[in-house]
């Protein structure tokens, strides 16, 4: 039984906020920068100016696109099987995306991440049971730029057994990632059966659409695969600086999307999501770490959850440029908030300096937090019944229930055990390893992780037409050769 | 036939089922099977397992202590067995352990008991708040060359002091090694009051009893 779900508004607030939101796309309406999607928008009814790009759009048509959005799908894993719900109030977690350096444990400093940096992620990521899917973390600085987003999923792909999720930033290169997608699950209809990919397509604040993410929104509906919605209200800059503000601008701009991605194809999958932040007052940041960014999170999961969709925040990272306390404590407090709220995809894992930078070893300590606030999230199940009297009878006085076989049938299903990233032994043991601090640690488990990766079993003629399909791509781009990967 | 009763026991302890474990022993015994072969080839391999498994991190406290009490039950039956046949298991040595007088913490001492009894030790486990007449009584006894003693608390961890001065007035401190833990107990504790050894976890006062006695790992 999982703890009732954490809420930030009463019943008829949530109300106002969806009213409100309505009405927003009303007046002043949604900017829609993409010719098919207007002409959607037109067909369904609504007033679209086209000089400006801006369309209105009724409260009947935004209803009638949500009645046909489903409240629930699964992402499955590269071999078909379903490891991930998104629906309800189960929680997934997965690294955060896309980070543009990496942090080198060593030196402390941010460089440019290369083909071996993120195959190295990836495999990591496949090692750790706390993380539930792949994403196309960070942009690898030795290929091409044009061809950014689709190599990182090529590399993925070569590598990953979890689904993914990931994001385009071309027009034509979605469709070249949803060919990778296809060939590795066998076809273009087994992928819109069972997808392995999430793409995030990220309208701009205020109620904007641009032509490429609204293209690829409507790719995503046309083909069945999964769009997350990923708005980012910034509270005080690009948004109202009141929270409850943030999250009327956030439900307008995911509703305008819901409309644009339904009438495209209704029945396709698509998710509540967003990145918002409060923007900091002093430095002009997007903190990740901030309440207030966490509060307008469980704002918008709370409407997302009442219109009975599937939800994703970013949350779990931190501002911090090191691995150090800043960075534990704001990390933990976004996993914990996003556990409690019962976001079904919350990325972040691993990425610190807000959203720009990943490392390794800050991954394998976040996969500790996603751990407890995962069993936080699970809450306390009533194991036996009566509760207490039998065993406690048995046990009279006595206090050595660590030898009580009711101990051990229990002891693993009540308690998260976290690995040695996490210390709990006494001074002298702590010591006697050598008293090494927690990022210590993390490194050295790291390499521990990485040993035991067990590869995908891709056949090579999929891999191949992998790589001449990226090679083409590279080549359009004046790139010759890709970075030989190592498999 | 023989071999598959062996190796059920052994799996029965790595499975944390001390009933099967009794009733596999006891199914050994009538099918002809000598007590010396029933313990080297089916209790000592499954303990050696749950061991090997406890320091590679896949088993924890709850998963040793219930396979130590298989393999005490499976020894209570046969032990008389082997006296029976006026044979015995070498032991590595016989231990007098105990949490001090004012002090009723059990646990670690328990474990630590348990643990070494699960390793071929002869252990005598006096309990909680034991007074130092009663200890020097037992190590006088049994003629024990190990003593433990536990301390939970700053309060009475000078108790393991007044132990050891004990022994001495009595002529026992060059016949036992004496092995000092608890949580607030340290290396340095155990140096300035002259124990011979302390441990920081059960495992640990484990290979220190062995240390002690002379036997490498």
């Amino acid at each position: 039984m999982s703890l009732s779900q954490w809420k930030v508004f009463e019943e008829s607030v949530v109300d106002q906020i969806v009213r409100e939101g309505m009405d927003l796309l009303i007046d002043p309406g949604v900017r829609v920068h993409n010719q098919n999607a207007l002409e959607l928008l037109a067909q369904a009814g609504c007033k679209v100016n086209l000089d400006i790009q801006v369309a209105k759009i009724p409260e009947k048509l935004i209803r009638q696109c949500l009645a046909t959005t489903p409240p629930a799908f699964d992402l499955f894993d590269i071999e078909g099987q379903p490891v991930v719900h998104y629906g309800g109030n189960q929680i997934h977690f997965d690294p955060g995306s896309a980070g543009i350096s990496v942090l080198d444990p060593i030196n402390n400093q941010q460089r440019s991440p290369t083909t071996d940096d993120f195959i190295k992620w990836v495999k990591l990521v496949e090692t750790l049971p706390q993380i539930d899917a792949q994403s196309t973390s960070m942009v690898c600085r030795d290929v091409a730029e044009e061809i950014g987003d689709l190599y990182r999923l090529y590399l993925a792909l070569n590598f990953m057994r979890k689904p993914i999720v990931t994001g385009a930033f071309r027009k034509d290169t979605w469709w070249t990632m949803h060919e990778l997608l296809s060939i590795v699950r066998g076809g273009t209809t087994e992928l819109t059966e069972k997808p392995l990919a999430v793409f995030d397509v990220c309208p701009s604040p205020p109620l904007l659409w641009s032509d490429l993410t609204c293209q690829n929104l409507i790719d995503c509906a046309q083909t069945g695969v999964p769009a997350e919605l990923v708005s980012m209200p910034l509270s005080g800059a690009t948004a109202p600086v009141t929270l409850a503000a943030a999250v009327v601008q956030h439900t307008a701009e995911c509703l305008s999307g819901i409309t644009i991605h339904q009438l495209a194809k209704p029945g396709s999958p698509i998710i509540w999501g967003g990145s918002p932040a409060a923007f900091d007052m002093r430095e002009g940041t997007t903190p990740m770490g901030a309440a207030e960014t966490w509060l307008i999170d469980a704002g918008y999961v709370q409407i997302g959850k009442a219109l009975n969709l599937p939800t994703h925040v970013y949350m779990g990272m931190s501002d911090s440029k090191l691995v150090d306390a800043q960075c534990g404590l704001e990390s933990m407090g976004g996993a914990l908030t996003a556990a409690l709220i019962g976001a079904n995809m919350i990325s972040g894992a691993g990425m610190l300096d807000f959203e720009t930078c990943l490392s390794f070893e800050k991954l394998v300590i976040d996969a500790e937090a996603i751990g407890l606030s995962k069993r936080m999230a699970a809450g306390i199940e009533i194991r036996d019944n009566p509760i207490a009297l039998t065993v406690m009878r048995q046990m009279g006085h006595r206090g050595d229930y660590l030898s009580l076989p009711h101990t051990r049938k229990w002891f693993r299903k009540e308690l998260y055990i976290p690995s040695d990233v996490i210390d709990r032994g006494s001074y002298d043991a702590w010591q006697q390893k050598g008293s090494k601090s927690v990022v210590e640690r993390a490194a050295e488990r790291v390499n521990v992780l990485l040993e035991g990766y067990q590869p995908n079993q891709l056949p090579d003629d999929i891999r191949k037409e992998l790589t001449s399909i990226t090679l083409r791509s590279a080549r359009q781009f004046g790139m010759d050769e890709l970075p030989t990967i190592k498999l | 036939m023989t071999n598959e009763l062996l190796t059920q026991i052994s799996q029965s302890l790595v499975d944390g089922d001390p009933d099967a474990t009794l009733q596999l022993t006891e199914r050994a015994l009538s099918a002809g099977l000598e007590p010396l072969t029933i313990i080297r080839g089916g209790l000592m391999p499954g303990m050696n397992t749950v061991g090997e498994y406890f320091a590679a991190g896949d088993y924890f406290l709850p998963d040793l202590i219930i396979a130590a009490d298989g393999m005490k039950r499976a020894m209570e039956i046969l032990e008389p067995e082997l006296r029976a046949r006026q044979q015995a298991l070498e032991t590595p040595g016989t231990v007098v352990i105990g949490t001090v007088k004012g002090d009723i913490h059990e646990i670690g001492k328990s474990l630590v008991a348990t643990m070494l009894s699960a390793n071929g030790f002869k252990v005598y486990d006096l309990g909680v708040d034991v007074p130092i007449p009663t200890l020097i009584a037992k190590v006088k006894e049994t003629g024990a060359n190990l003593v433990g003693l536990s301390a939970l608390l700053t309060t009475t961890m000078t108790m393991q002091r007044e132990v050891i001065k004990a022994l001495v007035n009595e002529g026992l401190r060059d016949k036992v090694k004496v092995m000092v833990g608890g949580a607030p107990v340290t290396r340095s504790w155990a140096e300035e009051i002259g124990a011979d050894g302390y441990a920081e976890d059960a495992m640990g006062a484990v290979a220190l009893a062995k240390k002690l006695v002379g036997i490498d790992e």
